[in-house]
This record gives C-alpha cells, structure tokens and sequence, in this order.
C-alpha cells in the first residue's frame, strides 16, 4: 500500500473519529453546562422532571447564595479561602524555590534522596496527622485560626512546589549560567537577569497549582475550622443536606466557588501536565 | 532555623580534616535546602509520630483519665471490627474501580486527541474543566443535581425515552460514588497519556503504517510499550490522591450505606466518636496501605508490562 493511500484512508477515518472525540467532550462538559444553565433559573424550574431547558433566566439563585435569603453570606468563607490559599502559596515559593535552586542548578550531594524525601510526605495521607494535629491546635488555641491552614496547605505543596521548580530549573542550561559566572556576573545577577526569565512562566504555574490545590482542600479546613475561619469548601458542606428546593441556590454557590479554580486552571493550562506529574512529563 | 543551619559552623573542632572554607562553601550551599526541609519534617513527621504513639493508647477524649497504654489492642479492634474492616475493602475498592475505568477512559480520550480534528482545542478545553471544578462543589452537582430521583438530570434525560427512575445513590451507593470521582480524575488520566503519545517518534509509525501495520498493530506494539511510563505514572498518582479521598464520600454519602473508606472512618472515629486510639490506628494502617500502593504496584506493573513487551 502506498503512503499516499494510506493517509487518504486514515484522514477519511479521521473525520468521524473527530466527531466521536467532540461527542464525548459535550458529555463530559454537560454537567457543567447544565450546573450553569440551572444557577440561572428560578427553583421552581431547576426542579422539575423532564428538565425545563428553554426555561427564563433570572439571577435569583446568585441572590439567594449571596444571602439575601436570609441565609448566611458566603463572604467571610471566601475570603478566609483566598487568605489561606494566596497566603500559602507565597510561602510555598519562598520555602521551595531556595531548595529548588540547590536541588538543579548547584545540586548538593545524594540531592535526589532528598528531592525523594520530598515526594514520600506527599505519599503520607493527610489523615495520618489529622488527630495529633487537632489536639495540638485545641490545647494551644489555634483552632479555628485560617493561618494553622496557612501552615499545613505550605506542607501540603511545597513537595509539590520543589519538584515542579526543580524540574523546570533543571531546564535552564548549565552553559548559560556559566557563561554568565564567567563574564563576571555575581549570583544576584545570574539569579534575577538569567534565571528567573527562563523559569517566571515555571514558577507561575507552580503557584498557579499550589493555589488551586489549597481552594479546593476539605479535611483540615472542616477538622481545624469552625464559624471564624471558615473556607468555601466548608461553606459548600452546608448543602449536603437537601433544603427544599434549592438547586439553583446549590449551584450557582458551586459556581462560584469553583470560578477561582478554572481560572487559575486554564491559565496554567500549558504547564498544567508537567506540574501535576511533578515533573516527570514534560 | 537559621540556628540549625550555622550550628556545624560553629563547632569546627570536630572534624578538622578539611580547610575552613570548604566546610563554609559546603554548608553554603545546602542551607538554601534547609528551611524547607525542617519545615517538612516539623509539620508532616512529627505528628504522624504522635499519631503512631497514640495508636498504642486506649485513649476516649470524653473519659481523659481511662487514657492507657493498650499496645497492640487498637489494631486488633481495627482488623477485626467489621465496619472497619469493611472500610479497608471499601477504600480498596474505590480506589481500584476509579483509577481503572479513569485511565482506561483517559486513554480513549488521549488517543481521541491525539489526531488532527476540527476543534480539538475547544474539545481539549471542555475535558480539562471537570478536573477544574472544586471537589466538594464537584460532589454537590452529582448528588442534587444528576443523581436527585426526582428532578435530577439523570432521571429527567431518562424521562424522555421512558426509562426507569432509579434512586441512584440508594441503589448503588459505592458506584454513584465512583462514578463522580471517574468523572473528575479521568481528565487528569488524559492529560498525562496525551503528553505520553505526543512524545512518541512520529517517523517509526509512519514507517510501521507505510509497511502495511494495521492501525491495532501500532497502538499494540508501538503506542503502548512507548505509554507504559505514562499509564503506571497515572495509576500511581492517581492511587495516593483517590486513597486519601474524603471530599466525594463526605459530600454524596456522608460515609453511609457501606461507602465509608478508611479516611472517612478515621474522621469519624475521632470527630465523633472521640476514639483517638482507634482512629490513629486506622491512620497508621491507611499509611501503611499507601506506601504498599506506592512501591509494590508500582514494581509489579512495571515488570508485568516488560514481559508482555519482551513476549510480543
């Protein structure tokens, strides 16, 4: 068979398996683009069966998720979110990108056994510290505090963050750097003028996941928080329970809630495989 | 911290075989390492210390003063209470069914992506989102939204060829659990296998296709052997992120009609029945769970998929 042939034949196979590959994309999609079309509806036509699709739209459901139900306002829980996850992030970076540097681009000795190291705290379930965590945070008074989850979600990436970063460092060039060393540039200089522009979109995305890591995150935050410190994700277990009629309320809250994530997902969406791989695909 | 870091600094006398200055330079550049590595260790080893100290306790928070010491005893309650033992099964299970039917989807899906089609970056885009919902949130939609016998998407998309109504989560409880997880680890499995089939040499195939190999020869004797790497990376990860999974049992079951797993269990011994002994028992057991999924299957995948390739 001739190559010619070949390629004909598999272009013309190509078209319905590309139909294929766009029906499965709308079924995996539909239940968020029904959990969007039913945050705009009234709770009368969010609850009926057969679905009401051509339903009007109305902005009630945001309304009643914002509290003007009378119900609680989810402000305060967000915020906390925000807090605990920017907050976290930031110390992730400044913990891991020092460690990142000494584990790529001057690498110390046996450095994988301790880039290892790193990755076995992360193989330790977050249960296994639950206990001794809490009794620790009750005897000292820090439970419900936002930064006793500003101090465990930095544990919970900065393994994360160390191999994410020593990947990408590990990508810059060793020439380069010692080019620079030897026209005369100190290490500040190599620090901020070499390497930080080739690792900024790396270091970006790192953070980008870190954060989304620490939004998304439910044990610790119900375990060690109460009415103060309270996250979005304890906030959202408030729905667990049905109330009535309350789908359009449920989800224009889970909505909301999750916008932070998509946004900070598809604008890591470039390094987003090599990150969550911890580096090992590139 | 910075105590620890210059404390061998300052005690040269002990080793006085190397200058001064090397033992500086050496510090020099592992102290950059430093913070981070005591962060970790004061913050993820030591409490999983105490949760082991504790598992040999017989400690109730509501009765402070029985507190003892039980060595063994917790974990023979925990391997032979039924509930638990059937929460070991249940997380087993789950994490089993979730991460096979994910990565099996993930590669259709990859392989799906793989070819040029119109649109494939929007297709791209709308499979990524389900990963990109906050868990809980992800839950939340499942139980009210698809699954609800009444008004839930599923039974009114039923409705319409006259199907059934089935109670979804009552009827299969473990299963309406699994399937929420599918849905959201499945693109993550994608993700991975597509970077995997990209990486792949694209002239070998065509030269494999150009000797007459069938498109199932390819995928069996090229794409796959190259995926390998790829597969077991995403049964692995995927293996520690579903073992731990408390947010979808939490949220859809609340742990109830046989779908508590052991992090569940361990939250629920302590946070409502109190029992810290139990509870860290069952802890050191979902680790010890965790490091054997980290290193066995790993190895007996690894060297199941070199025979098969070595055979073929």
């Amino acid at each position: 068979m001739s190559a010619v042939a070949v390629r004909l034949r598999s272009r013309r196979k190509g078209t319905g398996l590309g139909l294929v590959a766009w029906l499965l994309g709308i079924a995996f999609f539909l239940p968020i683009a029904w959990m969007a079309l039913t945050s705009f509806h009234s709770e009368q036509d969010a609850a009926t069966n057969p679905p009401s699709f051509a339903a009007s739209l109305t902005l009630d459901g945001y309304r009643e998720f914002f509290g003007a139900g009378g119900g609680a306002s989810p402000w305060p829980s967000l915020i906390n979110s925000a807090v605990a996850s920017i907050a976290s992030t930031l110390f992730v970076l400044v913990l891991a990108l020092p460690a990142a540097y000494a584990l790529s681009i001057r690498p110390v000795r046996k450095w994988t056994d301790v880039l290892f190291f790193f990755l076995s705290t992360k193989m330790l379930p977050a249960v296994a510290g639950l206990l001794p965590l809490y009794l620790f945070a009750k005897n000292t008074g820090m439970l419900d505090n936002i930064w006793l989850l500003v101090v465990l979600y930095t544990s919970m990436n900065l393994p994360i963050a160390v191999w994410m970063m020593q990947s990408f460092l590990a990508e810059i060039p060793v020439a380069v750097i010692e080019a620079a060393r030897v026209d005369g540039a100190r290490l500040p200089t190599i620090l901020t003028r070499v390497v930080a522009p080739i690792a900024l979109p790396g270091i970006a995305a790192t953070a980008l996941i870190c954060f989304i890591f620490s939004w998304n995150e439910l044990l610790f935050a119900r375990v060690l928080t109460g009415v103060v410190a309270e996250t979005a994700p304890v906030f959202l277990t408030g729905f667990i329970t049905s109330q009535g009629l309350f789908l359009a309320k449920v989800c224009a809250a889970s909505l909301v809630i999750s916008l932070p994530v998509l946004a900070a997902g598809f604008a890591a969406q470039d390094k987003l495989v090599q990150g969550l791989s911890l580096g090992a695909v590139k | 911290m910075t105590a620890t870091t210059t404390a061998p600094v300052a005690t040269p006398s002990v080793r006085t075989t190397r200058p001064p200055s090397a033992r500086l330079r050496n510090w020099a550049t592992r102290a950059p390492l430093l913070p981070a590595l005591i962060f970790m260790i004061v913050v993820t080893q030591l409490p999983f210390v105490a949760t082991l100290v504790i598992s040999f306790f017989d400690w109730n928070s509501l009765y402070p003063d029985a507190r003892h010491f039980a060595g063994l005893e917790n974990y023979r309650e925990v391997l032979t209470d039924a509930d638990l033992r059937h929460s070991v099964w249940t997380t087993v299970l789950l994490t089993v069914a979730v991460v096979l039917a994910s990565l099996v989807l993930g590669l259709v899906l990859a392989l799906l992506l793989d070819r040029r089609f119109k649109g494939r970056g929007v297709v791209r885009t709308l499979l990524i989102a389900p990963f990109l919902v906050v868990p809980v949130a992800a839950a939340l939609l499942w139980k009210h939204v698809l699954y609800n016998p009444e008004y839930g998407l599923f039974n009114g998309l039923l409705h319409y060829v006259g199907g059934p109504q089935p109670d979804w989560i009552s009827n299969t409880p473990l299963l309406a659990v699994e399937a929420s997880l599918v849905w959201q680890w499945t693109p993550f499995m994608m993700l991975i296998l597509l970077a995997g089939l990209q990486s792949r040499d694209h002239e070998q195939i065509e030269a494999a296709r150009v000797d007459g190999a069938s498109d199932w020869q390819i995928f069996r004797h090229l794409t796959l052997p190259h995926l390998r790497r790829y597969l077991e990376l995403g049964a692995l990860l995927g293996s520690i992120y579903i073992v731990q999974n408390f947010d979808a049992v939490f949220t859809i079951t609340s742990g109830g009609l046989g779908t508590a797993n052991l992090p569940y269990t361990v939250y629920q011994s302590f946070y409502q029945a109190h029992e810290n002994g139990l509870a860290s028992a069952a802890g050191v057991l979902v680790v010890i769970g965790s490091i054997i999924i980290a290193t066995f299957a790993l190895r007996v995948v690894s060297s199941l998929f070199r025979e098969e390739v070595s055979r073929a």
